[in-house]
Formats: C-alpha cells, sequence, structure tokens
C-alpha cells in the first residue's frame, strides 16, 4: 500500500513509542483525569455537526499522534539565530580569515571583493533616502548583524548549502562587516560579539501593523 | 462579432455611470435580452459569422482519455510567464495569467510560484514536521500521521508582497496584467489548523513568535506571531482538492490566510517556538517597504484590501464596439469584500460591481459589471472596500504614503517596492488596445 493512502488504514504499533501514542489517544477518549474538562468539551465540540461544517473542531480533540522528540534529537535541524544571540554555535572567526574564505566559496556569484557578479554586490549602499527602490544592503539597511550569520550558514552557499563549518560562517560574516566598515579588521566573531555588532540601520524600521506585533 | 448583438436591449438598460456603465442588476432584470451576449474580449481577431457546417472533430472518434488531464490544445497560451527558464542561480517566478481565467480559484498548474531555489523533490514518506522551542513537550509529526488528523478547508488567496510592484514606477510601464498582478492566486487549501497541533505540543507562556522553516535548499525563515499560529493558520496538505504541487509546498506548507505570500512557508519542515522574531532575510530585508523619508516598514504582514479588473486588462483586446462585461478580482487579508465600484472615465463616476456569492473572508471576490462600450476612448479602474471598512486608496493616497520611484522603472519584473494596494487603471483606445495608465 502506498504511503500516500494511510491516513485512513489501519495503524500498526510498530515501536514502543507508538504503542504510547495509542495508549494516550485512547485514555483521552476515555476522559483521561488529566485533561477531563477538555476532553469533555472535545467530544461535546465534535459531536456538533454545526461545528463541524464550520470547521470549527475543538483543538483539545487530541489525536495525540506526534512523536515526542528531544531538543537534542532536533538540534541537526536547529539552525535559527536569534538578534540577541540566541542559537549561535561555539567558534570564531575574523575577516581575515573570512576574505579568503570568500575569494574561494563566493566571489564566483559576488564578485572579488564581494563587489558584485551574477549576484548581488555584498559592498557599499546608497542612502535609503535615494527612493523607496533603492537597493537594500548589509550597509544601508541590515538591522541584525544575526542575519548575517543566520542567511549564509542556512543557504550558502548557492550550489551547496550547510556546507561551511560554524567557523567560516564567523569568518565570512566578519569579512562582510568590515567589509562594509561596520567593524574593524581585526575584529573577533562568535557567539558574544556578534550579537553587540551596532548596524547603521538599526533604527531604521516601523512595525506596519503595531497593534499586531506581539 | 459578439460585442455588437445586444445593443438595442442594451440601450433600454439603467446607465449606472459614464462611459456606458451599467447597473450591476442588469443581467437579472433582463436577463434573456443577455443570454447570447457573452464577453467579447479576444487576444486575435474574432472569425466572422460564416455558413455552419460539421467539423472534422465532429465526423471520427475522439482522443483517448488521460490518466491525469490536460486542458485543450487550443489552450497552450494560458501558462504562467517564467522570470528565469534556465534556472540560474536566482529566483524563479512564474506569473498567473489573470487575464485568461474567470471565477475565484487559480488552476493549481497556473497558481503562480516563487522559488528561490528550485523546487525540492520531497520524498512525502521521509519528510517529517518538527515542533520545538518553548513548548512542553517538542512534537515530530509525519505526513502519514497529519493526514489523521481533523482537517479544514478553506479558500484563501495567497499573494507576493511585491504583487503589483510595477505599479510603484512614477510613470506608468506598460506591461500585461500578468506582469502587475499575476504574483497572486486563490486556492482551496485543507490541511490540519496548527492550532490543533500546537495544543498537543502544548505552549510556554513565553512564547511570542513561531519560526518556521522549509526543507528546501534555502531553508527559507520566517517568524509569525503566535496570535496569528494560533488563530487561522493551517498546516495545508492539499490544493484544491488534491496534493499541494511542488511549487507551492508540496507536500506540505504553512498557510496564513491574508498574509504576504513569504511568510506561508513552503516545504514546512519546522516550527520553533521562540520569545523574539528571528528577523531572517526576507523580513529583515526583502519584504521591508523603504517609506518617503528613508525608513523603512516591517512586519507587514497583512496583504490589504485591493482590487483589480482582468477583463478587460493589459493582454486583452476589445474586438469592436457594443457589450462587454467588466470583471475582477476583489480581496482582503483583514476579511470578505464589502463592496467594489468601477469606473470607466478614470474615477469621476463610479457604480457598484455586482460580487460573486459566496464572498468568503481572505480570498477572491469575483466582482462583475455590465458594459456598454461605444467605441471611443476610456479609462477603466476599480477600488474596493472590505467589511473591516478598509478601503483600497486612490493612487494619490498610496503615492503620498508610500511613495513611488524617483525615475521610471523599465523593467516589469522588477520589484521597485512592496505592498501595493492601489489601484490599477486600464486606459482602452479607439482601437480597443488596452494600456496601463495612471488615473
Amino acid at each position: 500500500m502506498s504511503t500516500r493512502e494511510t491516513a485512513f488504514t489501519i495503524h500498526e504499533p510498530q515501536s514502543p513509542r507508538d504503542t504510547e501514542a495509542i495508549k494516550r489517544k485512547s485514555l483521552c477518549f476515555g476522559v483521561s483525569v488529566a485533561r477531563g474538562s477538555a476532553i469533555v468539551l472535545a467530544l461535546a465540540t465534535l459531536t456538533s455537526s454545526v461545528a463541524l461544517a464550520q470547521g470549527q473542531i475543538g483543538t483539545p480533540a487530541a489525536p495525540n499522534l506526534g512523536t515526542p522528540a528531544s531538543e537534542a534529537e532536533i538540534a541537526a535541524w536547529d539552525i535559527s539565530i536569534l538578534p540577541d544571540g540566541t542559537g549561535l554555535p561555539p567558534g570564531s572567526g575574523t575577516p581575515e580569515q573570512g576574505g579568503k574564505i570568500f575569494a574561494t566559496k563566493c566571489a564566483l556569484c559576488h564578485g572579488p571583493e564581494a563587489k558584485g557578479g551574477t549576484a548581488a554586490a555584498l559592498i557599499g549602499g546608497r542612502p535609503l533616502t535615494d527612493g523607496i527602490d533603492t537597493p537594500k544592503t548589509i550597509a544601508n539597511f541590515w538591522p541584525y548583524a544575526t542575519t548575517l550569520f543566520d542567511f549564509t550558514r542556512r543557504a550558502m552557499p548557492w550550489q551547496a548549502p550547510r556546507t561551511l563549518t560554524n567557523e567560516e560562517v564567523y569568518a565570512l560574516t566578519a569579512y562582510l562587516l568590515s567589509l562594509n566598515k561596520i567593524i574593524g579588521p581585526s575584529d573577533v566573531m562568535n557567539a558574544q560579539t556578534l550579537p553587540n555588532v551596532r548596524m547603521p540601520n538599526r533604527d531604521g524600521f516601523i512595525p506596519r501593523f503595531p497593534e499586531r506585533m506581539p | 462579432m459578439p460585442g455588437h448583438r445586444s445593443t438595442r436591449e442594451l440601450q433600454n438598460l439603467e446607465v449606472a455611470a459614464a462611459n456606458g456603465l451599467l447597473h450591476r442588476r442588469a443581467f437579472l432584470t433582463s436577463g434573456a435580452a443577455f443570454a447570447a451576449a457573452v464577453t467579447g474580449y479576444t487576444l486575435a481577431d474574432t472569425v466572422g459569422a460564416q455558413e455552419l457546417t460539421d467539423a472534422p472533430w465532429s465526423r471520427k472518434q475522439g482522443t483517448l482519455v488521460q490518466g491525469y488531464g490536460a486542458p485543450s490544445s487550443y489552450e497552450k497560451h494560458v501558462a504562467r510567464t517564467l522570470s528565469n527558464p534556465k534556472g540560474e542561480p536566482r529566483t524563479q517566478h512564474g506569473r498567473t495569467p489573470h487575464h485568461l481565467l474567470h471565477g475565484t480559484i487559480t488552476p493549481n498548474a497556473l497558481h503562480f510560484v516563487i522559488s528561490h531555489s528550485g523546487d525540492p523533490d520531497i520524498d512525502p514518506a521521509q519528510h517529517k514536521l518538527a515542533i520545538h522551542g518553548l513548548v512542553r513537550r517538542p512534537l515530530v509529526f509525519t505526513l502519514d500521521t497529519l493526514a489523521r488528523y481533523p482537517m479544514v478547508s478553506r479558500m484563501a488567496f495567497v499573494e507576493c508582497g511585491g504583487n503589483s510592484a510595477p505599479l510603484f514606477s512614477n510613470e506608468p510601464l506598460q506591461a500585461s496584467i500578468q506582469a502587475i498582478h499575476g504574483l497572486i492566486s486563490c486556492s482551496e487549501w485543507t490541511g490540519v489548523m496548527l492550532s490543533t497541533l500546537l495544543e498537543e505540543t502544548g505552549i510556554d507562556p513565553k512564547a511570542k513568535w513561531v519560526v518556521a522553516e522549509g526543507a528546501d535548499s534555502l531553508a527559507l525563515s520566517r517568524s509569525v506571531p503566535i496570535a496569528k499560529a494560533l488563530d487561522d493558520a493551517m498546516v495545508a496538505l492539499y490544493q484544491n482538492g488534491e496534493r499541494i504541487m511542488p511549487g507551492n509546498g508540496y507536500p506540505m506548507r504553512l498557510l496564513l490566510p491574508g498574509w504576504e505570500g513569504n511568510m506561508n512557508v513552503k516545504y514546512l519542515r519546522r516550527l520553533k517556538l521562540v520569545d523574539q522574531p528571528a528577523m531572517t532575510y526576507y523580513e529583515a530585508r526583502t519584504y521591508t517597504a523603504i517609506l518617503p523619508g528613508g525608513k523603512a516598514y516591517q512586519f507587514y504582514f497583512v496583504q490589504e484590501v485591493k482590487s483589480f479588473i482582468t477583463h478587460p486588462s493589459p493582454g486583452l483586446r476589445l474586438s469592436g464596439p457594443g457589450f462587454y462585461e467588466i470583471s475582477g478580482i476583489a480581496y482582503s487579508g483583514n476579511g470578505r469584500i464589502a463592496k467594489v465600484m468601477v469606473s470607466a472615465d478614470g474615477g469621476r463616476t463610479w457604480a457598484q460591481a455586482a460580487l460573486q456569492e459566496p464572498v468568503l473572508p481572505k480570498a477572491f471576490t469575483r466582482f462583475r459589471v455590465p458594459w456598454r462600450w461605444d467605441g471611443g476612448p476610456v479609462v477603466l479602474q476599480s477600488r474596493a472596500w472590505d467589511e473591516g471598512g478598509n478601503a483600497q486608496p486612490t493612487r494619490a493616497e498610496l503615492v503620498a504614503r508610500r511613495g513611488q520611484t524617483p525615475k521610471p522603472v523599465t523593467n516589469p519584473l522588477a520589484f521597485p517596492g512592496t505592498h501595493y494596494n492601489g489601484p490599477s487603471s486600464w486606459a482602452v483606445d479607439k482601437a480597443g488596445e488596452v494600456r496601463n495608465v495612471y488615473a
């Protein structure tokens, strides 16, 4: 049977985890002690055909089919870097180291010294007051240096994303920040220094709908 | 010549606005008179009347039924336009041909696609969705397990934040409606409400945002406020009844009804609950909007109320004076469309358009106005209002707030701005040619 048809096939427990999940599910529909009131609500909602028709299925219906995973098991996928530095890995790099890596792994598209090629230049930038269509660059626009680390690590090089080591990403980040005169030529970028880099346009933003911001 | 048929009957109908706009209920009050007067927009010269004969295809057996159907061989021109057909290392855009479609549902193969690094060829049996971060217990879901959850279907448009960007040009750029407005489409999406899954992971009260990430080579990532995630966000598995097309996120995508297309992360593989936005490349840089003073809007989120006339529009030609139905699309990321007004004199006089039922929130609403073209030059324009009282701004209002380019834009595929929701004005000249103008 094709894997695409399994929604309505009988689910045979194949691992202790699956068995556990099914037990949990049984408990839920047996009105468990732990989630009693929520489950009663769920059953009441499920029996209402009107609610079903309107798509208002109660969230506590709890099929409970997800596989519990530890953060350690998810770690290999967890590449999110937050502006305060959360998620930055160990390691460090300098502009000089980054320049060498850039020449071999990045200049093919971004041009020598990041002056542009088939892909955008990564140096310089006009004042944003030049017009609403001013190209947005690291120097004139990006509010956080952590974005540079995050995007380089997750998406570059184009042909081989997620092949750079953390050291290489720190070095490339340092190189581009230095090239744009945002940090000094010998500044070291690591999990402590990178979030503290003050980007020139940090305060250049307005949320479009402040009331929708968390 | 479809344009010539019903002129006599039409003359008896109520005129709603200048240059031949008729009352929107004209069809209801005098339907029979219009039965034969279908729309007359053409892409090529109309064939004149001739003696009726039995065509060759009516006198032989037809072709084999196909396992997965394809449109008629006569419809090959109904296709997306491609910005990067050779797949060079940059974004590919496929734009929807709104001037060749009708109704409110975009066929899956014509749904617009923006693919920043190509569409990954994902084996659905191996794809996984992880939800973790500030949750009570992290969970991993397979497609099979998600397919067993209670599902919901809803109509929703998805619009690129850069759709309609050519209209930021300080002078009207000549391009088809497909180039101007082709980065929006509307589908029925079916999937599992994200709130259902978050109920099972539990949410730490410190969680304020959900960072969504795709399984494409860029691992494209966007931050979504938790309130939206718990409101109407869906992990969509089906598009118009079938599995989501690869270009639209197979085997699963995040659907955020009414919100900026790029946030509706395709190939969804990870949702991390966090206490601050990740300021990813696309939210910190790309889908922001530089304002005239040099500041920039970020976290625009909502695709605001907008409408445009698809019939006629640049890319179509009128075949001669007489009756036409003006038709277009209206939508709002804030809810239902409440009203659409149409002008044929560049915004001086207006007729209210009929709205095709059902009018659904955050979905396409098709509007229509009967029109008798006298063959003279006209400027057609539409404006929409949504149920929240939001009005589609005039171009002057929009430019006053958002600005326009200092120089004319010459490349219709460029993105001189984001989130344009002003009106579109289509000038029809005596030859029936349709051009983009500002009015």
